[in-house]
């Protein structure tokens, strides 16, 4: 971030203020979350939010590692992000690296807000966050999907996370970085936020931005953190409303 | 953990059914899970797909980049196959760099495409000594219900038939479909007290004394073999997996 | 907490964080209360009896609850207990006052060892999620022969049924011994087709447990099964 000069002949808005993919600059990605999806994980989610493919499973409470890592008062929520090797166009080494520790620790704090940790004590709840296929937003996307897979979980919680990023691009305020904007960009604010409380868990900021730019671009991804918590909780009962006779088929829930 | 302490009970059960004629999921001894692939799963990925085997999940992505030969083979491109065995797919699985079992999943499935020449290694030379292609190869669970050494190798062989080099990125001229000329299919058996059985699951798995993998090509000849676990197999035994192999191997082969 | 008497008071499928009631309701199991509002804590069902809310949970792993009959399996011993696994996050220890037999001080491995399994009851569990188990109650048992099927916990109330009843569909109808443990580990005993027919009817009830006429679903297959076997 921080405005990287664009490829000559490109232009992130046009002039009837539609962005590069088309959309407005309010508009969302279409985003589609099925829950349930892995056997062998207590909770699951995927998450398709416009080019990327996001896997959450959890896992537990279950006993921690590392063991000096054990709380004797309640659980930990320990998250791991993690981004393929194909997910992106050049190869990415597997294994972590510092921006994906930082990642796994900013989602973990977000998520332990709201799950009550208290009646786990001793124990660890795992949340791996798998980056499938990459196209600017996977943190938020990750940590959407995940407070999805807590839920599957049966992991007693105060209320779901939805997250969601805007920025500013050609000076102008706009809702959830596709590629292109995230790479020639002037500003990043990705947000995890609950809407029923009004609580921001995650918040981040890299760029430049006027303070009212900022507060336009926070209002923004607080509004779309509604939308998105919609999908979240459609995803949750869809996984047990289907009717019995199509159990296999996990229906899924959309935003255009 | 808690699962696996089950195993000794599991398999008194499972002999139990065996000797009967029957498995716990109903298949015949020779029987294959149902198998979907899903070709060109991942957009950032030079060839991928993703491969449901029963319950196993697996994902491969082919990524391909322009390198150095090996010195002593100039003229050829450059294979690198790696596994990752993630904790999302199975309670089972550690985080961290890929464990021997990783490592050995990844090495089968390598040998298979090595050995059984799949892809015109020479067509991925550039220039001689200076340039060719390295194609990496990356082997992703997400589900792990058995036997992730077939549907990784389906899944492996599905990536690469979908595979584009991307030649005109890299500045080499036009892109071109990946060169497979030939197609090895693995189908691994397990042996459980006297019975042989194909396509085990993860509960059969953890109770087999034994396990032979088996690659053949198109002609029914064979490219690797691997066996595995603390049990023996008898000569007549391994002659059977090889004749089995051969069969389903066609069967499978038709569905990539 | 009752949780074998499903109550089916709604079908209303409830996440975390939906309100359930305002003043006037009390608290059940899956729930919280902020600014005396009732909130679901869990992704399930909404219950209602009397004037109580709750959420009957639709997922998740074991949890132990006092009172709970579980199916444990011995995965270590010291000289005055056993080290119990129940399916929870951590194994229990069953302390030699809390078996049927008296033992003396490293003799415990005369009476039970490594792999044996055994029906027990939860007796205790403190604030920090320390569980104590007991084997002393009247049928508790090491339990020989037979096997053992796994069920996701949430479905174990189904799997009994109202007072019992789907349970004892099961029993009748195929002729096995069952004990359906709360941690999700179901051991029945009989001969290997009756065994089958009751594993089959299990895994049904599990992947339909929400669904309408379930005991109805149950006992055609227990039927035709008895029918294919004459």
């Amino acid at each position: 971030m921080g405005g990287t000069p664009l490829p000559e002949g490109i232009k992130l808005i046009d002039e009837n203020g539609k962005r590069i993919d088309g959309r407005r600059p309010d508009e969302l990605r279409p985003l589609s979350i099925e829950a349930g999806v892995l056997k062998r994980a207590t909770g699951s989610a995927y998450l398709e939010w416009g080019n990327n493919k996001v896997m959450a499973a959890v896992y537990g409470p279950r006993e921690c590692h590392p063991r000096h890592m054990q709380d004797p008062t309640r659980a930990l929520v320990q998250c791991h992000y993690n981004m393929v090797s194909f997910s992106v166009d050049d190869r990415k080494r597997p294994g972590p690296d510092r921006r994906s520790q930082e990642i796994s620790k900013i989602t973990s704090e977000a998520l332990t807000h709201v799950v009550f940790t208290e009646y786990f004590p001793r124990t660890s709840i795992d949340v791996y966050i798998e980056v499938l296929q990459a196209n600017a937003g996977t943190r938020c996307a990750g940590l959407t999907a995940a407070s999805v897979a807590l839920a599957d979980a049966g992991i007693p919680m105060r209320d779901l996370v939805a997250s969601c990023a805007a920025g500013k691009v050609e000076d102008t305020m706009v809702l959830d970085l596709g590629k292109e904007e995230d790479n020639f960009g002037q500003a990043d604010i990705p947000v995890g936020y609950i809407p029923r409380t009004n609580e921001i868990v995650l918040l981040q900021m890299d760029g430049d931005l006027t303070i009212d730019q900022f507060k336009t671009g926070l209002g923004m991804a607080v509004d779309a953190c509604k939308k998105i918590y919609d999908v979240q909780r459609d995803a949750l009962r869809r996984r047990y409303t289907v009717p019995a006779e199509a159990d296999e088929d996990t229906g899924s829930a959309e935003v255009k | 953990m808690s699962k696996d302490v089950m195993a000794d009970l599991k398999r008194d059960h499972i002999v139990k059914l065996l000797s009967k004629g029957v498995r716990v999921d109903g298949r015949k001894f020779d029987e294959i899970r149902p198998i979907t692939i899903e070709k060109n799963y991942i957009m950032s990925a030079e060839g991928s797909a993703r491969v449901h085997l029963g319950n196993t999940d697996v994902i491969v992505g082919v990524k391909l980049i322009v390198g150095q030969p090996f010195s002593d083979t100039p003229n050829k491109g450059v294979l690198t196959t790696n596994a990752e065995l993630i904790p999302l797919a199975s309670e089972t699985f550690e985080s961290g760099p890929p464990g021997r079992p990783a490592i050995e999943l990844a090495r089968v499935v390598d040998r298979g495409i090595r050995e059984g020449q799949a892809v015109d290694m020479e067509k991925l030379c550039i220039e001689p000594e200076k340039e060719v292609w390295i194609m990496f190869v990356d082997i992703h669970a997400l589900d792990y219900d058995g036997n992730l050494f077939d549907a990784a190798n389906m899944a492996a062989m599905a990536a690469l038939k979908s595979a584009i080099v991307p030649a005109k990125r890299a500045d080499k001229g036009e892109d071109f479909p990946l060169p497979v000329t030939h197609e090895p299919i693995s189908v691994t058996a397990v042996k459980i007290g006297e019975h042989i059985l194909v396509d085990p699951t993860y509960d059969e798995e953890i109770v087999a004394d034994a396990r032979l993998t088996v690659a053949t090509n198109e002609k029914g000849d064979l490219c690797a073999m691997q066996k595995g676990g603390e049990g023996s197999l008898t000569v007549d035994e391994v002659h059977k997996v090889v004749e089995l192999s051969k069969r389903l191997g066609a069967e499978v082969r038709s569905k990539t | 907490m009752q949780r074998n008497d499903s109550s089916e008071s709604t079908r209303e499928i409830v996440v975390p964080g939906d309100l359930l009631a305002d003043k006037g309701m009390k608290a059940g199991p899956g729930t919280y209360v902020e600014d005396g509002n009732i909130y679901a804590s869990l992704l399930g069902i909404k219950s209602i009896r009397t004037n109580v809310v709750g959420v009957v949970p639709l997922s998740g792993q074991y949890v132990p609850i006092r009172g709970d009959m579980v199916i444990g399996k011995i995965v270590d011993m010291g000289a005055s207990n056993w080290l119990v696994d129940i399916n929870a996050a951590h194994p229990s220890p069953l302390h030699v006052n809390e078996v049927p037999w008296r033992v003396e001080f490293g003799e415990t491995g005369r009476f039970m060892t490594i792999g044996d399994l055994v029906l027990l009851k939860v007796i205790a569990v403190d604030e920090l999620g320390r569980v104590q188990i007991s084997m002393k109650e009247h049928g508790l048992r090491k339990l020989a022969g037979g096997m053992v099927t796994d069920i996701a916990p949430a479905k174990v109330p189904r799997v009994i049924g109202r007072s019992g009843s789907m349970i004892q569909i099961l029993k009748n109808l195929t002729g096995c011994r069952i004990h359906v443990g709360q941690n999700g580990r179901i051991w029945i005993d009989g001969d290997l087709e009756n065994i089958l027919i009751a594993v089959e009817a299990i895994k049904l009830i599990e992947k339909e447990a929400h669904s309408r006429g379930l005991t109805e679903k149950v006992k055609g297959l227990l039927e035709g099964a008895s029918k294919r076997g004459e």
